[in-house]
């Protein structure tokens, strides 16, 4: 892999006008122990569009993901700085209240991580812990986020077996199902569908095309078709740096940097 | 010779070592068993000792055993959780944390008769409790708590750190996703874990003879006050226990029936840890399948 300079890039400036912006990070810096992942990225991501994150391994697409909800302060020794503005909020000052904060911005990881515990359970769970309590309004929410995960059918008349049960496509709809049952802002998936064979792959972009119109999806895949049929928006990340952020079709057939043109097209990553 | 010879000779000699093991094991057991069992009646698991005549049981021993029992395990499973808790779910990497480990590591390998020593200096002299269940328990807390913690922390640390992430990414807070997640997918080791140290405390003798002593006094089964001296609930009464009284009837008991009631007693000592340790499989399982939703 040759070097590309980190100052030759392209950010598509999104007028506030014409695009509602959902969340967007200022100068978001990632640090692990003493050594820099992310240098400074500066992205917004629009309302109810999908937003593709692709980059070779190791280029900090997903430390800049896990960054957007916090999931980087559990790790030990790491430190965020910059703003993630989410409703004229900075989302990364030490007063937000991060667990109210993970409410609004759900997250799916790349591997299926469902509970040990049945497939209603794995949906109710959480709202449970909010205080949901009516039964049929838990009902109802199993079944419409089964429905938007494009799962009900599969699963409806064995609600209450295990989720392990299920292969690992139907888990992974099951994890997007628990996540919108939530009802957050923005969903961050962590390629979400790496673990999976190419029909579940295909099943799950299905799911996600049909949540776009409720939810701002942001996605990290290492799969560049993926990012193609799916996506609206794409950024491509490079040892740490946004080099280019664009319209999806721009970035795939009229990249404006070298470096993303040399890797959507397979000469590096 | 070929790879696929020496394949069956390692699986051989592998199969031969664990018919071993298992012959052994299958030998003490029938031994035990074949002497103790003729003994065991409901008269012997009822009966006071008899420290000069024949005919004596072993009753308010394995009444002691049980009670002593229960009393460690409530001090040590609270505490064990807890400590468990924190080194699994909440302790930073650290010099601090290490040396916890490593202090819980050398007390989990004491020699029990140290710990008896110890308990007898701090709980029976320096604390007053004399001989007494309250002494043996806090031994056999001792005794107990580092490898119980370490069971508890094992067991956390076994499930999936996407579990942990799972619930936080659906805003639970750390405290709920350890609580209502991660405690119910660790508890069939946890409860193994507490189990199989349950059977070792039953059987353990050299912790308890300086600390719970070695006189079985008798017991009126009638009054349950705690406060009254002879309330078989009583903490501060002397109570040994069935392995202790083992121990002791072979080293210097001088009833005519001693090698009897010593068969007898070991019979039944034997068949209490193999309940417990088979018990723990099976409500561990039970356990599984009721927290996970698979059965």
């Amino acid at each position: 892999m040759q070097n590309y300079s980190a100052d030759d890039k392209f950010i598509r400036e999104l007028d506030p006008k014409d695009h509602e912006i959902s969340i967007s990070t200022e100068d978001l810096h990632v640090f692990y122990g003493e050594s820099e992942a992310i240098h400074g990225v500066s992205l917004p991501f629009e309302r109810f569009k999908i937003t593709a994150l692709i980059g070779a391994s190791g280029s900090g697409k997903s430390t800049y993901l896990r960054s957007l909800n916090r999931m980087n302060d559990n790790i030990d020794g790491t430190r965020v700085t910059g703003k993630i503005m989410y409703r004229d909020l900075d989302i990364n000052s030490q007063n937000i209240n991060v667990y109210e904060m993970r409410k609004h911005i759900g997250m799916v990881f790349q591997r299926p991580n469902p509970f040990s515990k049945s497939i209603y359970d794995n949906i109710t769970f959480a709202p449970k812990r909010n205080g949901v309590r009516d039964k049929e309004t838990l009902d109802e929410l199993v079944e419409t986020t089964l429905k938007q995960a494009a799962l009900w059918d599969q699963v409806k008349d064995g609600l209450g077996q295990s989720a392990l049960s299920l292969s690992g496509g139907q888990q992974q709809r099951l994890c997007i199902a628990r996540a919108i049952a939530m009802k957050p802002d923005i969903l961050l998936l962590d390629e979400p569908a790496s673990a999976l064979d190419p029909i579940s792959t295909s099943t799950v972009e299905d799911t996600l095309l049909a949540l776009k119109d409720r939810y701002t999806i942001i996605i990290v895949t290492h799969n560049m078709q993926q990012a193609a049929r799916i996506s609206d928006y794409t950024a491509f990340f490079h040892l740490g740096n946004v080099l280019e952020f664009d319209e999806t079709s721009n970035v795939f057939q009229r990249p404006k940097i070298t470096a993303t043109e040399d890797y959507v097209s397979g000469r590096f990553g | 010779m070929n790879s696929k010879k020496w394949n069956t000779v390692a699986t051989g000699i592998l199969y031969f070592i664990a018919g071993v093991m298992i012959l052994i094991l299958a030998f003490l057991l029938i031994f035990i068993l074949w002497n103790g069992l003729p003994h065991v009646s409901w008269h012997f698991l009822t009966t006071p000792a008899r420290s000069f005549q024949t005919g004596g049981g072993i009753g308010i021993q394995l009444f002691n055993s049980f009670y002593l029992l229960f009393l460690a395990m409530l001090i040590s499973i609270p505490i064990s959780i807890g400590a468990g808790i924190y080194l699994s779910e909440y302790a930073k990497q650290n010099w601090l944390t290490s040396l916890i480990r490593t202090s819980i590591d050398i007390l989990s390998s004491l020699p029990s008769i140290v710990v008896g020593l110890f308990g007898f200096l701090v709980f029976s002299i320096q604390a007053g409790l004399g001989f007494s269940i309250l002494s043996g328990a806090l031994a056999l807390t001792v005794f107990n708590l580092p490898l119980l913690t370490r069971n508890v922390e094992e067991s956390l640390n076994s499930i999936s750190e996407s579990q942990r992430e799972a619930g936080l990414a659906l805003g639970l807070s750390k405290w709920e996703t350890v609580l209502r997640i991660i405690i119910p997918e660790a508890l069939p080791g946890i409860v193994t874990g507490m189990i199989l140290g349950a059977g070792r405390v039953f059987g353990e003798a050299a912790a308890l003879i300086y600390t719970a002593g070695q006189s079985a006094p008798a017991l009126d089964f009638t009054n349950w006050n705690p406060f009254y001296i002879a309330s078989p609930l009583n903490p501060l009464r002397p109570a040994e226990t069935l392995a202790v009284h083992i121990w002791k009837i072979n080293s210097e008991g001088i009833m005519p029936d001693a090698a009897q009631v010593s068969a007898g007693a070991s019979a039944v000592l034997i068949i209490a840890v193999l309940i417990f340790n088979f018990g723990a499989r099976f409500i561990s399982s039970r356990v599984y399948g009721k927290m996970t939703g698979t059965k």
